[in-house]
């Protein structure tokens, strides 16, 4: 059962064809529910009509501007009887298609209706677009959500050539902070350079002195004609002269070292003796935690495979790798010592051992080790526990890096409270 | 008259015994020599073996020079050994700690072997 009474259903009947005849472009049909003096307003500027004809007139110009595709769908009716007039609101969906694409538009209208001559004719339609609310006093309408879209979208354009160039310029950050952890590290080693060039310069020096006395003191005894004297100090020249060399080379080998640290890595992998690259950037760290911090102190000891293989790696790298893990547990070390516990002996150690495979370095560290809660975040850029300063959170996302850039692998073992083991597998690459 | 010297740098061993070549011949001098803070503690503790005078590298993994000068004042007393420190870098900071410790004599990288001749000798006269 309708719940409409018989007169409300003739006057919504009557609305209905009305609206839809809009949809079909039946102007004719449509104009003649209305009544001669039928007046209407709309939401465009001049969609206003005093009579039956203008408000044609207004639908015969709309009706030509009509997509293909039109359709109207009534959300919600609603009528209101007064003796022989009625009022008839509604809210409609007008849907269309252009080139398969669907809008649709949300219209309201007011319709009224006067029972005249045993029908009921229409004698005056109000219709409107809702706009948008925005904020007080501020609406947002067809127009004005057009150019809002051009906007959105100039503005979306916009951020997305900010975010690419924002993006552009992270990239060269970090490739800027990648540079200048290098840096960093080569500052820190520079004092242990100081110290590891000036020891062997000392020697050289020193040596050469000696020599330069002995060699007088056989002039003399060239005189004199000891042969047995004369061979000593000739015996002792000869071994002097082997330590200044054997000094020389070592002072060289740092020098060479260093460059090869500060120089970009060419990508060159080249045979390399692991053990002396471990102790070499072992004592290097050392030297230069010493010199940067005179209350540090640690041991460090060393467990080298004697047969170890040389292995194709690109050194500098692998040396930073080192140096960063080296510097990362005599850091480790020296804050446990720094709690006094009376038997604790700050202490570092690096083993290399020989695989089937590669090679397994592992620097061992007594320090506080990691705790649990912050293992998952150690390899990640950034992270640092150390106080501003002291740490930039790269070390090990970079050795993380160069390892696995060698189909390598880096391992962490940690108990907190007991201390730390870093290893680096290494395969045997094949040979090229 | 026993020196005992305590390096890291092992070939401090031919260095010393060859730029006091002489002074062992004549017998005026015994070197005797430490790689570490530990060992040059050892050598003391050990009641047979007395050293007048000290000469101490201070940086050195494990003990570091100034640990083992404040170690030999507390525990040689009677009769204090005499103790020069040695270090490379040679700074403000390391000699004023080694002074406080009680270092007699503070000395730099690159040794000047002629000084610490002129030193001994004047430790043998007094
Ligand atoms: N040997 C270690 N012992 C204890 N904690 C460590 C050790 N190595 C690394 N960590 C932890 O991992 C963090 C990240 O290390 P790293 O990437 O080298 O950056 P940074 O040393 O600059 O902090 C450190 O801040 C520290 O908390
Ligand atoms: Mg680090």
């Amino acid at each position: 059962m309708s719940k409409y009474t018989e007169q409300e259903q003739k006057v919504i009947y009557v609305h209905n064809l009305f609206w839809e005849a809009l949809a079909n472009r039946d102007v004719d049909l449509r104009f003649s529910f209305c009544s001669e003096d039928v007046t209407f307003i709309g939401t465009g500027l001049y969609e206003k009509a005093a009579n039956k004809a203008e408000y044609r007139n207004i639908n015969q110009k709309g009706v030509s501007q009509f997509p293909e595709h039109f359709q109207i769908e009534f959300l919600w009716t609603n009528i209101s009887m007064f003796n022989k007039l009625a009022c008839v609101t509604s809210e409609v969906i007008w849907k269309q298609s252009i080139n398969g694409k669907v809008s649709a538009e949300l219209v309201r209208s007011t319709t009224l209706l006067n029972y005249e001559a045993d029908s009921w004719k229409i004698v005056h339609v109000h219709g409107s677009v809702p706009d948008y609310r925005l904020a007080e006093g501020e609406y947002m309408t067809t127009e004005k959500i057009m150019l809002r879209n051009r906007e959105l979208e100039q503005q979306v354009y916009e951020r997305t050539k900010e975010l690419e160039k924002s993006l552009a310029e992270l990239k060269s950050t970090q490739s800027q902070l990648i540079q200048s952890e290098k840096m960093a590290s080569l500052g820190e080693l520079t004092a242990g350079i100081a110290h590891e060039i000036q020891n062997p310069l000392n020697f050289v020096n020193n040596f050469s002195e000696v020599n330069v006395e002995l060699i007088a003191e056989l002039k003399e005894e060239l005189e004199s004609g000891s042969m047995e004297d004369i061979k000593a100090i000739a015996d002792d020249i000869a071994i002097n002269e082997e330590k200044i060399l054997q000094h020389g080379k070592r002072a060289d080998a740092i020098v060479k070292g260093m460059l090869q640290h500060s120089r970009t890595s060419n990508g060159e992998k080249e045979l390399t003796d692991i053990n002396a690259l471990c102790d070499e950037y072992l004592r290097l760290s050392y030297h230069g935690l010493r010199a940067k911090d005179k209350s540090f102190n640690a041991d460090f000891k060393t467990e080298f495979h004697e047969s170890l293989p040389e292995i194709n790696i690109i050194p500098q790298d692998i040396g930073r790798v080192l140096l960063n893990l080296i510097t990362n547990a005599f850091y480790a070390v020296n804050e446990k010592a720094k709690e006094e516990i009376p038997s604790f002996e700050p202490e570092v150690l690096i083993q290399t051992q020989k695989l089937d495979t590669g090679i397994r370095i592992t620097i061992h560290d007594n320090g506080n080790g990691i705790p649990d809660s912050i293992k998952e975040k150690i390899f990640q850029p950034f992270f640092t526990t150390k106080p501003p300063g002291q740490g930039t959170g790269l070390g090990l996302s970079l050795a993380y890096d160069i390892v696995k850039a060698h189909e390598g692998d880096l391992i962490m073992k940690s108990h907190a409270g007991e201390g730390t083991k870093f290893i680096i597998l290494l395969p045997t690459s094949k040979t090229r | 008259m026993r020196i005992l010297i305590v390096d890291d740098e092992r070939d401090i061993r031919t260095l010393f015994e060859q730029r006091f070549r002489k002074e062992i011949k004549n017998n005026e001098l015994d070197l005797a020599f430490a790689h570490s803070g530990e060992e040059a503690l050892n050598y003391l503790i050990d009641k047979e073996q007395h050293a007048v005078l000290i000469l101490s590298d201070i940086n050195m993994p494990g003990m570091s020079g100034l640990d083992l000068l404040a170690k030999i004042k507390q525990k040689f007393s009677l009769p204090p050994p005499i103790v020069m420190m040695i270090t490379a870098y040679g700074d403000q900071e390391n000699y004023t700690t080694a002074m406080k410790l009680g270092a007699d004599d503070f000395l730099t990288k690159p040794l000047d072997f002629k000084q610490l001749k002129e030193k001994i000798k004047n430790i043998n006269h007094d």
